[in-house]
């Protein structure tokens, strides 16, 4: 599978708080959510989002709050995947039990900068700059959770699992 | 193969002799916890894969705690929801205003977690658990939704960090400040993807509300999960509450950690964590500026037990909150509340100028019963000071123990319990 978008770029420890802020928890509607994504740290994201881009950030991304409404709300910003040089453990859960594509590479979280052209191949795990031609490496996924994303998520990868 | 406390615990749920750190396991689960927030998204994902039931209904305990008392109409519909899935599956544990408390205040209080067991809660605080020598962890909605249809989780096995305790904790100094002190000393992520494993000779001289209290935010050092040994101080308080037969797991004398850090109780000075990381922590004598607030809040999962709201009141009791100052008490649970006024707590924090709240997570993460304006400042016993967390994105949190916090209420500013003026003293 691939992906290629526009980069935005964030520091280290962005937390679920500010991916998506409580006060708008009320809500599981995946729409109303994206409205307010990244808006306390970066208030016109959503505003320059398209559907596509990557967002590309630094160490412990995801961090805090439990809150499945973070992945919800970037993968439903039309965000296609993250790269970070970490993720915080329940949001790497979470993204892949929703099927939000999250890719780990320090290198390329460092080296991307905003507004550049990147793709990526999740089989590979091969990331690529299109803007200045630099090609990273990212650990693919192992099998175990390649057949949890092959099936769309976690819920879909039970009910096989259940009809079998 | 010798192996960790928290390994041996997934190994025996996994029904395997063994496992290693970064082994993918499926386990059985003793108990899936969700609350107002997590568990709507949940019961969306559990109906959407139409599954015909629950795996137990009473392993499922559904907390309704975050924006209760209901703050908006979408959180009464989000409660509403949570109680048609609860009556519909026979869920036997679902608690309600008027039972209800903070989630992690409430199930250990209840005896619904208990020593070794596998414990998942759509709620990033459920590490709680591991101060009663459980191995539980937070989780999403989707893992819970599964977790509540199949009793099964899958897991990667930890690598764990060693805390060797030793000493004892010095006057107005709590589990709080050991918590703090361990996360300024490792970091936000010091502790990713690991396990926090606390024992050694000093443990027997931390209190189960110092324990719960520290388990409770191993997730602020990136954790998996935080766990204690089980000692008779765990004992006497689980065996006070349920009458389950439980398995003690202790860690191999010779189980490999990627790290061992040594700490010294005696050691500990309050500490207190700056914005907008709870890394961001200073010792209370390392604090020269005069810090103004607007705000204290003390309560929460982290300290809204009962030891926590005695040390609140002991401070402030004969004593008036700073004119200006706002300062919120919430209790963890309806139990800690009508202790708190048998024993006269709430008295002298409501005489003292408090405002007495019903249980609730609300102010905590900014939702409601006491959220800040566009530059205020609040010192909190909660768990998190991040952008925004409370209220405003550009209002500010510092996190405390409810000792320092109580004095800070009074002065109007962050204070030395000891020195209420800032003036350099020792105890």
């Amino acid at each position: 599978m691939n992906v290629k978008g526009t980069v935005h770029k964030y520091g280290g420890n962005v937390d679920t708080d500010v991916i998506i802020p409580a006060r708008y928890l009320n809500t599981t509607d995946h729409a109303e959510l994206a409205a307010h994504c990244m808006e306390d740290i970066d208030k016109d994201f959503i505003k320059r989002v398209n559907t596509g881009d990557i967002i590309v950030a630094g160490e412990n991304f995801g961090c805090g709050s439990s809150r499945e409404h973070a992945p919800i709300a970037i993968k439903a910003s039309g965000i296609s995947c993250v790269i970070a040089a970490s993720f915080a453990r329940i949001f790497y859960r979470n993204a892949i039990n929703i099927g939000l594509p999250i890719m780990e590479c320090p290198e390329a979280a460092k080296a991307i900068a905003r507004g550049d052209r990147v793709g990526a191949d999740f089989d590979t795990g091969e990331i690529v700059n299109e803007t200045s031609g630099e090609k990273f490496r990212a650990e693919p996924f192992p099998g175990f959770i390649k057949e949890i994303i092959n099936a769309g998520g976690l819920i879909n990868s039970v009910q096989l699992t259940m009809d079998n | 193969m010798p192996m960790t406390m928290s390994q041996k615990i997934l190994a025996k749920k996994a029904g395997l002799s063994e496992v290693r750190a970064g082994q993918l396991i499926m386990a059985k689960l003793d108990m899936v916890l969700g609350n107002d927030i997590t568990s709507p998204v949940a019961i969306g994902e559990f109906e959407k894969a139409g599954f015909a039931g629950v795996f137990n209904t009473e392993k499922i305990s559904l907390v309704m705690d975050h924006f209760t008392p209901n703050k908006d109409i979408k959180a009464a519909e989000q409660c509403k929801r949570c109680r048609e899935f609860s009556r519909a599956h026979n869920i036997t544990n679902f608690y309600d205003v008027g039972e209800m408390g903070i989630e992690h205040c409430l199930l250990p209080e209840k005896g619904l977690v208990m020593p070794g067991d596998l414990i998942i809660g759509a709620d990033s605080h459920t590490c709680t658990y591991g101060a009663l020598g459980a191995f539980s962890t937070g989780v999403g909605s989707t893992d819970m939704a599964v977790g509540m249809a199949t009793g099964e989780a899958w897991f990667k096995v930890p690598a764990s960090i060693r805390f060797n305790l030793t000493g004892k904790l010095g006057k107005y100094v709590s589990g709080k400040d050991v918590i703090l002190h361990i996360i300024g000393m490792i970091g936000v992520d010091g502790a990713l993807y690991q396990s926090m494993e606390f024992g050694g000779e000093g443990l027997k001289n931390l209190t189960i509300d110092d324990r719960l209290c520290m388990a409770n935010m191993a997730i602020e050092a990136g954790g998996k999960n935080g766990i204690f040994e089980v000692d008779e101080v765990t004992l006497e308080y689980v065996r006070s509450r349920s009458n389950r037969e439980f398995e003690i797991f202790a860690p191999d004398k010779d189980a490999e950690y990627a790290r061992v850090i040594d700490i010294d109780l005696s050691r500990v000075k309050s500490t207190v964590a700056f914005p907008h990381l709870p890394e961001n922590t200073k010792t209370i004598d390392e604090i020269t500026e005069k810090i103004p607030l607007d705000q204290v809040v003390i309560g929460s999962c982290t300290n809204g037990r009962l030891s926590d709201m005695k040390a609140a009141a002991e401070i402030m009791k004969g004593k008036k909150v700073a004119k200006g100052l706002r300062c919120i008490i919430f209790p963890g649970t309806q139990k800690i509340f009508l202790e708190c006024m048998e024993l006269g707590y709430a008295q002298a924090l409501v005489e003292a100028g408090c405002v007495f709240s019903t249980p609730t997570c609300g102010p905590c993460l900014g939702g409601h019963m006491g959220i800040l304006a566009k530059g205020e400042r609040a010192l909190a016993t909660t768990n998190r000071n991040f952008v925004g967390r409370m209220g405003h994105p550009e209002s500010e949190v510092y996190l405390c123990s409810p000792e320092v916090a109580a004095a800070s209420a009074i002065e109007g500013h962050i204070t030395d319990v000891f020195c209420p003026h800032n003036k350099i003293c020792k105890p």
